[in-house]
């Protein structure tokens, strides 16, 4: 079923109108009250009267995730945090992590997006589903929760972890939903066969994986072992969480509701529009948040677009699966992980210098595997290895609170990482594609 | 007295023990003891040589990371309970040790215990009043 017809399968002309509508109201609205806004718009000399069709979006200037920085915490808010409902954090590129806030509206729309988002995927209102994306601070619990109670499913709060648990809730109430990262997903599936268990033979019967990159050997894999048909979800927390893009069952592009969010896709280099079908970095505009609404804001995540109405009869563009990333993200047990947010601990740590190589694996289980090799200060090296085993603890301890996700710290001599002109290589990420 | 030993940081990585001793050994660097406290990803090469500063000297030059560390050589007989008779003298005296290793002398029936203490003034004073010989830098350069 298609969750909301009325804007789901807006002809194009019609949306056009309403999406420049929106914009020329949200260019007032964010322009009056989010004191970054105000600055930048004022900058760049744009007015809502000068937004009349769509296309005036590229009048508007982009927004990045150093503006967010830069404005921590409540800056970009559109209104006073007194009158913000609910705040989520995503990892920061340094030390503070990235503050997203939701009013009562936005939360509803969160609830909205996510249940067109279920419907893409085969939801019915009287399936259960389990969710064991991380409930908290993360946006990937809530907002699944939010849809899943908008659509009136039986929802199973299970949050990430406690594999065996996860199994058995499983096996005992049958939902037929599961929504999770795709490598939790495998690995549910290698402890369920140690479990003597045929995951084959599970409830489960359709998945909504997302929060990181997975290829489409790795959704064969996941269909095959679960027996289950895969889908993508794609959201990011600065613009609401889950719910931003998702696949409908014939798995031809991630639907994007551009009535509320609306896509472009640039060259990240010159800015311009990029071509249809033509893989560029995806910038997004939330058209009718009133919480923290962004313009134009750059996720760094290399994608294509399509505007052809797919099969399942939705309006909405699609975007492909994410192909890459225009910085050095990575994404670890569904974690954004920056490698500058190592570089801002090492450099606060007197013990250390910020050489350093992030080294990323996949362990047979399928669960991602971190490996923090960082050079010592000649200073710091104790005869003794309790004391290097402490300073390993101790920077261990910081790099684990600045992730939120804990890391192996291996200390190396001085000199021995690769040292190049220019930008060094910081990350090595041995999982396969 | 002290006695300079040096400490070496080696990774756990293929060679590294190798490429230390044999620089030594280039140099014409004796090495009188040596040990190595592991880890699973690093070790700590502990060695007493004829030429410290020189070593440390050119290690640091190859990229090691080198520092000396105060040790005291204490000379015992060699036979059994040799070492237990220095053991106790701690004990009795609430002397911390944090790490030792011992070697057997060439031309005398003397063993040579190498000791890192919490507080080596206090451990020499305790072995002095215990009769038990320290031996000093000229001695452990000439062994």
């Amino acid at each position: 079923m298609i969750w909301n017809k009325q804007y789901e399968c807006l002809d194009r002309e019609k949306l056009e109108k309403l999406q420049a509508e929106r914009l020329a109201a949200l260019v007032s609205y964010a322009g009056e009250r989010s004191p970054f806004y105000k600055k930048k718009i004022a900058q760049h000399k744009v007015r809502a009267e000068d937004i009349k069709t769509i296309e005036d979006i590229k009048k508007l200037p982009f927004t990045t995730k150093d503006d967010l920085r830069d404005n921590y915490p409540f800056g970009i808010f559109s209104q006073p945090v007194t009158e913000i409902n609910e705040l989520h954090v995503s990892s920061g590129t340094t030390g503070n992590p990235t503050v997203v806030g939701y009013a009562e509206s936005d939360l509803e729309l969160w609830g909205e997006v996510m249940a067109r988002a279920l419907c893409c995927a085969g939801a019915e209102t009287e399936d259960m589903i389990q969710i064991a994306y991380g409930y908290g601070l993360f946006t990937g619990g809530l907002g699944v929760h939010y849809g899943a109670r908008k659509m009136g499913l039986t929802v199973i709060p299970a949050s990430s972890g406690q594999t065996k648990r996860q199994l058995k809730l499983m096996q005992d109430f049958k939902p037929r939903i599961l929504a999770c990262t795709p490598s939790y997903a495998l690995f549910m599936a290698e402890t369920a066969k140690d479990l003597g268990l045929d995951p084959r033979k599970s409830n489960w019967q359709i998945g909504i994986f997302g929060a990181e990159p997975w290829s489409e050997s790795m959704r064969r894999s996941i269909e095959e072992e679960w027996n289950i048909i895969a889908t993508d979800i794609y959201g990011l927390s600065e613009i609401i969480g889950p719910g931003v893009a998702q696949e409908c069952t014939y798995k031809q592009g991630l639907h994007i509701f551009s009535d509320v969010f609306f896509p472009e896709v640039i060259d990240p280099v010159t800015g311009k529009e990029q071509a249809e079908g033509k893989d560029g970095e995806l910038v997004v505009t939330t058209l009718t948040k009133r919480g923290m609404p962004v313009i134009r804001y750059r996720t760094r995540d290399i994608v294509s677009i399509t505007y052809q109405t797919c099969a399942c009869g939705r309006t909405s563009p699609r975007i492909s699966k994410v192909k890459g990333r225009t910085d050095d993200m990575i994404i670890v047990r569904g974690i954004n992980v920056f490698p500058s947010q190592i570089e801002h601990v090492l450099l606060n740590l007197e013990e250390t210098q910020p050489h350093y190589q992030l080294i990323v694996d996949r362990k047979e289980s399928g669960l991602d595997d971190l490996e923090v090799q960082v050079e010592i200060k000649e200073e710091f090296f104790s005869d003794e290895v309790k004391q290097l085993r402490a300073i390993t603890a101790k920077i261990q301890n910081e790099i684990n609170s600045v992730l939120g996700l804990s890391a192996r710290v291996r200390l190396v001599e001085p000199r021995s990482l690769a040292r190049s002109e220019g930008k060094a290589k910081r990350v090595i990420d041995k999982r396969k594609k | 007295m002290k006695i300079t030993q040096i400490s070496v940081f080696l990774e756990n990585k293929q060679g590294r023990l190798f490429d230390a001793c044999s620089l030594l050994g280039s140099k014409d660097i004796s090495i009188r003891a040596l040990t190595i406290a592991e880890s699973e990803d690093f070790g700590v090469l502990r060695i007493v040589v004829d030429k410290p500063s020189l070593a440390v000297e050119a290690l640091k030059k190859a990229g090691f990371v080198a520092t000396f560390t105060d040790i005291v050589a204490v000379e015992v007989p060699d036979e059994p309970g040799g070492l237990s008779r220095v053991l106790k003298v701690f004990c009795d005296n609430s002397v911390n040790v944090e790490y030792m290793y011992g070697f057997v002398e060439r031309f005398s029936e003397k063993a040579l215990l190498v000791f890192r203490f919490d507080d080596p003034d206090q451990a020499i004073k305790v072995l002095r009043e215990n009769s038990i010989n320290v031996i000093g830098k000229q001695e452990i350069e000439n062994l």
